[in-house]
């Protein structure tokens, strides 16, 4: 599996992301289920919004994290987001 | 003891009233009269004092939920409070114009129950005529744009049909399939010899479960678990005591576990005399089986009490008279036998002569 980085990933039908207070972390909400979500992992999954390509949340993410070359970690994420049924393309 | 986590999985059981008459339905032999069921005001302040305590995760359940005409009140209110809210249902009780209302709701999943994968074991097993709507409530929960989830639950009566069961699903093109074993408690108990599966059909189960789990690989998730009886190792009931899981009954009970209305000396408490956080943190109930100084030996210095935390209390105490002791269907505890005597009874007298209980309140006078 790789990511191409045109692709423009959302969140898989009947998966909710949100921020938890009780448990000051982000979840990903699913039938009969919940993971808690690294930061990283929340930072790329609330731009997965079927707008933006991969390359933008790159970018985006560059951005707010003012660093460069996270093209890795990203890619690296979405395959395993993918593997898990969290993320789809187009 | 450590500090107490909040629940993060609430399940609504919001009436015991349902069309259907499973007879492995789990539910308490004393079903919850309709006049001693909370209104929607009560509801509505379950979810809220829940939520406000960290659950997220909110299951609609019952009987079948879908009898409350303010089902859809309270999707509503799930919704804008942010929980992921599931629907546990037969699938009687709605068409696709509800299913569609409920979408635009909110309601996040639907889970159609069926009882067999064709039409006459379908409906001998529910006690009415069902098949044929589950099937059109199944496509109609799919078209709204719901992932398809199915539900069978398993037992002697239709254990053999897995194969077909899973045909049936792929027929229907459902996302994902759970294939339920009866758990016994409740009707389920009651009608126990009549249900529980023998050796070879839970192992030939298991072998057609992985054969189409290997075949349907990206299309279709099936889930299998074995059942207890024939484990050895009990399940970690509720993920254990207190943790993550609380059960609103009908009439507004706080349960820690949805059977835990069967145990003796545990003094329930209600939503209507007290705060659901209270009950939570507080009540003795819910602190009974927390943490392990309630446990006895074997449990109390086995290696593997922090997998299953001594498996499923109401067990225990059903089939050994003492909700302390190891869940029988441990092969460590020593009342292993009943489990055991259970299994030989199915292998050798697979027909009981004992009629079956079907699930309906006039059947309640006809047990003890
Ligand atoms: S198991 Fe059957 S009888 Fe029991 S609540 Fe569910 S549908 Fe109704
Ligand atoms: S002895 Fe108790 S804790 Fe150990 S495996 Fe059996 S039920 Fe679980």
């Amino acid at each position: 599996m790789s990511v191409d980085f045109k692709a423009v990933p959302r969140l898989a039908g009947g998966y909710r992301f949100q921020w938890e207070e009780a448990q000051q972390n982000h979840v990903l909400l699913y039938p009969e289920g919940m993971v808690q979500l690294s930061d990283t992992a929340a930072a790329v999954l609330s731009l997965c919004d079927g707008k933006r390509t991969v390359e933008a949340i790159v970018a985006q993410l560059e951005e707010d994290y003012e660093t460069e070359g996270l093209d890795e970690d990203v890619t690296q994420f979405l395959m395993e987001a993918e593997a898990q049924g969290w993320v789809k393309y187009g | 003891m450590a500090k107490i986590p909040p629940p993060l999985w609430l399940l609504a059981e919001v009436t015991h009233s349902c069309p259907l008459q499973c007879p492995y339905c789990s539910n308490p032999l004393q079903l919850v009269p309709k006049k001693d069921e909370l209104d929607t005001e009560g509801w509505l302040k379950v979810l809220h004092q829940a939520r406000k305590m960290g659950a997220a995760q909110l299951g609609f359940s019952g009987g079948e939920p879908l009898v409350r005409k303010d089902l859809e009140v309270l999707i509503a209110e799930a919704r804008k409070l942010g929980y992921y809210s599931n629907l546990i249902t037969s699938g009687v009780g709605m068409d696709a114009a509800r299913v569609e209302k409920f979408r635009e709701l909110g309601l996040d999943h639907i889970q159609v129950s069926f009882q067999a994968d064709d039409a006459t074991l379908n409906d001998y097993l529910a006690g009415t005529h069902a098949f044929q709507h589950k099937l059109d409530m199944a496509r109609a929960v799919k078209a709204s744009g719901y992932p398809m989830v199915l539900c069978f639950v398993i037992h002697r009566q239709n254990t053999d049909r897995v194969a077909q069961m899973l045909d049936l699903a792929a027929e229907l093109q459902a996302d994902y399939v759970e294939l339920a074993t009866t758990q016994f408690e409740g009707w389920a108990l009651a009608n126990r010899d009549h249900l529980l599966p023998t050796l070879e059909q839970v192992r030939e189960a298991e072998r057609v479960a992985h054969h189409y789990q290997e075949k349907l690989k990206g299309k279709m998730k099936i889930y299998y678990v074995v059942p207890d009886y024939y484990e050895n190792r009990p399940k970690a009931c509720v993920a254990g005591w207190g943790k993550v899981f609380l059960a609103v009954a009908p009439d507004g009970l706080v349960l820690p576990c949805h059977s835990a209305r069967s145990l003796p000396n545990l003094e329930l408490h209600n939503v209507r005399d007290h705060d659901l956080a209270w009950i939570w943190y507080e009540s003795k109930a819910f602190n009974y089986f927390r943490g392990e100084d309630w446990m006895k030996e074997p449990c109390r210095t086995c290696d593997e009490r922090e997998k299953d935390f001594g498996g499923c209390h109401c067990q225990a105490f059903k089939l050994t008279g003492d909700p302390t002791n190891a869940d029988p269907t441990c092969a460590k505890s020593p009342h292993h036998h009943l489990i055991e005597q259970a299994i030989d009874t199915t292998r050798l007298n697979p027909n009981s002569s004992k009629p079956l209980l079907f699930r309906k309140r006039q059947n309640n006078s006809n047990l003890s």
